[in-house]
């Protein structure tokens, strides 16, 4: 087939051009500047090279909050995304009860980040917290403010209690796509409950599945708010995750270089990860395809 | 391999059937002999695959009983049955190559690992996968999906009975024609109790030694090919097995004699004088077309031409009545009447036919 070239059809892409530079490109430029520059102030400017990210690359602080980032994603994954598919595969069907479920699950999904912060913050106090008064009273020393362990356990399950729900709803959106003939074929050829799962469920839902985990991975990596609420990133740096460390550093601090240097590894990483995943994703489909 | 009794059936969707209506498959007695090749026929929604599924137990029915060789299977689960099925659409376990897929029914059974690579490469030649055994189900055709939902249905030797739903909708034509005779030569060297849903009257009538004919959740009619199209049990059997169907028209019956809208037709045996609406059918090769003043008056509305023969539609009084004649036959504007022969003649009470009175 001939492809017709009209450069015309470029305009078409100006209003979404001038849109995303107004709304990105723009403010991600005032970081690029931060990033490769210096200054004292009064607006004057000193150019700075590669400084800041050498800095940062040699920084401590910063792969050690990338580690705490990929141990608390990795963490959240390796529960939500089983967690997900077990609550998908036993949410009824059909019927009332299906509908109810449906709007349970999606109830935490629509509760704004700083609010989910503050119900875990309260929820968990030893003083007033229904969590953190039934744990102390059952002998349990739990106490998020003070102890390493505890504050770990709260933000994650905090995050599982949060976004489960999204890869379950993912997850059972996929599985209502199987037409009933598959697990009739599956009764007849007296196939095992495992064998549904592994040979006709978790084959159809790959793809929302995919999409759940890219999902789920990138906002874990962002997060900001809700462990920034619940914790400020205490007991010491033990919950200063790399967006909380950002902050800190960028505003507690003032440190706009090396701070803007790290935005923008941060968000090569990002970009990075997720076009792997987009990836993989499309080689599925394309296995698929074939 | 089994005889299946079906006693007092009948299934409805609904709850609480109330209504004759509620219900999706009507009461069926009835016994499928051990090794004969059956095909349900009827058009969408008439309770065929509502009887299938009761059968391989995937469905419950509200009421009656299932028997396999005089035991009494209805509340048992389909894998006690020990049954195949395919489905109209290609089942296939995307992830396994074609040989797993074809294997999983007998590994699942715990079967020995020699006897499975004997049976799936058996199974791989007669629907001619051999060359794709090592393939992923996955990335192949609709046609060649089905073909292996095919095979893992006739995989196992020792099934009770092996049920098709409308299996080759999906294939296509040429293929069609070569797996219902590969289904046939199976039925020949096994045996099996096979019942083959169809919509399709071809697909029924080559495939099956007794085909059942469903109307409105009943079985209307069940027979062999020849006395689905000599004596129709129901108007719907004339109507739906043929092509065209058998014509149907409003007649009083008296005796040996039929009356339609005033023309009155002689039918040489007696039938008495049935109450309620009454009808006479003739199909359309038994009707033919004269030009001497006998039969009722038509005006021909067109000629189709298919080959074999010629189908004439002809207009009486605004109800169509079809005729066949031989391909080389001459038909001229005047030929304003049809005869009908009678040995062709069936009569219809309420739908359902009557025998002639014996003298």
């Amino acid at each position: 087939m001939n492809k017709t070239v009209n450069q015309k059809a470029w305009f078409l892409v100006l209003p979404v051009l001038i849109l995303v530079a107004f709304s990105a490109v723009v403010p991600l430029m005032t970081v690029v500047n931060y990033a490769f520059q210096d200054t004292f102030g009064n607006n004057k400017f000193f150019w700075a090279g590669l400084d800041w990210f050498s800095d940062m690359l040699e920084s401590e602080r910063m792969w050690s909050a990338l580690g705490r980032q990929i141990a608390f994603s990795s963490i959240i994954l390796a529960i939500e995304v089983p967690l997900g598919v077990f609550i998908a595969l036993n949410m009824p069907k059909k019927g009332f009860w299906a509908s109810l479920c449906l709007v349970l699950m999606s109830l935490p999904l629509l509760i704004p980040w700083n609010v989910v912060g503050t119900i875990w913050q309260i929820f968990g106090r030893v003083d007033i917290g229904l969590l953190g008064y039934t744990l102390d009273k059952l002998g349990i020393d739990y106490n998020y403010t003070q102890d390493f362990y505890a504050a770990w356990a709260t933000i994650i399950v905090m995050d599982v209690w949060h976004w489960t729900s999204l890869v379950a709803l993912l997850a059972y959106a996929g599985l209502q796509s199987i037409p009933n003939a598959y697990y009739q074929a599956a009764k007849i050829d007296q196939a095992s409950r495992w064998k549904v799962f592994r040979f006709i469920q978790l084959p159809k839902i790959m793809g929302v599945l995919m999409i759940a985990i890219l999902l789920r991975f990138m906002d874990s990596f962002m997060i900001y708010t809700e462990p920034f609420v619940v914790t400020g990133g205490g007991p010491g740096n033990s919950t200063t995750l790399l967006s909380i460390d950002l902050v800190k550093m960028a505003l507690g601090q003032f440190d706009l270089g090396p701070a803007a240097a790290f935005s923008i590894m941060y968000y090569l990483v990002i970009l990075l990860i997720s076009y792997v995943f987009y990836t993989v994703m499309t080689n599925l489909d394309k296995r698929e395809g074939n | 391999m089994a005889k299946i009794t079906l006693q007092n059936l009948a299934h409805s969707y609904h709850t609480n059937p109330s209504h004759e209506d509620d219900y999706a498959l009507k009461e069926l007695n009835h016994d499928w002999v051990d090794g004969e090749a059956y095909a349900l026929l009827g058009s969408s929604g008439c309770g065929k695959s509502t009887l299938l599924n009761i059968i391989s137990g995937l469905l419950t029915p509200s009421q009656g009983r299932i028997l396999f060789n005089d035991r009494d299977v209805t509340q048992a689960p389909t894998s006690e049955r020990n049954i195949a099925q395919v489905f109209q659409f290609p089942v296939v376990y995307d992830t396994m190559t074609v040989r797993d897929n074809l294997a999983f029914p007998l590994r699942n059974r715990g079967a020995d690992a020699h006897y499975i690579s004997d049976r799936v490469q058996k199974i791989a030649s007669m629907i001619g996968m051999e060359v794709t055994l090592d393939k992923k189900a996955r990335g192949l055709t609709a046609d060649a999906k089905q073909k292996i939902s095919l095979g893992r249905g006739m995989v196992r030797e020792d099934v009770n009975a092996l049920l098709f739903d409308e299996p080759l909708t999906v294939i296509d034509p040429h293929m069609k024609w070569e797996l219902r005779t590969q289904l046939k030569s199976l039925h020949h060297e096994f045996g099996h109790t096979m019942i083959y849903v169809t919509h399709d009257q071809t697909e029924a009538l080559t495939f099956a030694d007794k085909v059942a004919v469903m109307y409105d959740g009943r079985v209307v009619q069940m027979g062999t090919p020849q006395e689905l199209f000599e004596t129709p049990q129901h108007t719907f059997v004339g109507y739906f097995i043929g092509s065209p169907g058998m014509n149907i028209l409003d007649a009083q019956i008296n005796g040996n004699t039929a009356v339609i809208a005033g023309h009155a037709i002689a039918l040489g045996k007696s039938y008495g004088a049935p109450l309620g609406k009454t009808e006479l059918g003739v199909r359309p090769e038994f009707v033919s077309l004269s030009s001497d003043g006998a039969g009722l008056p038509v005006t021909i509305k067109r000629v189709e031409d298919v080959g074999r023969h010629k189908i004439v539609r002809a207009d009486f009084q605004g109800t169509e009545i079809n005729v066949i004649a031989a391909e080389g036959a001459h038909i001229s504007p005047d030929m304003n009447r049809v005869i009908f022969d009678q040995s062709g003649i069936n009569i219809y009470n309420d739908s359902w036919r009557i025998a002639p009175q014996e003298d």
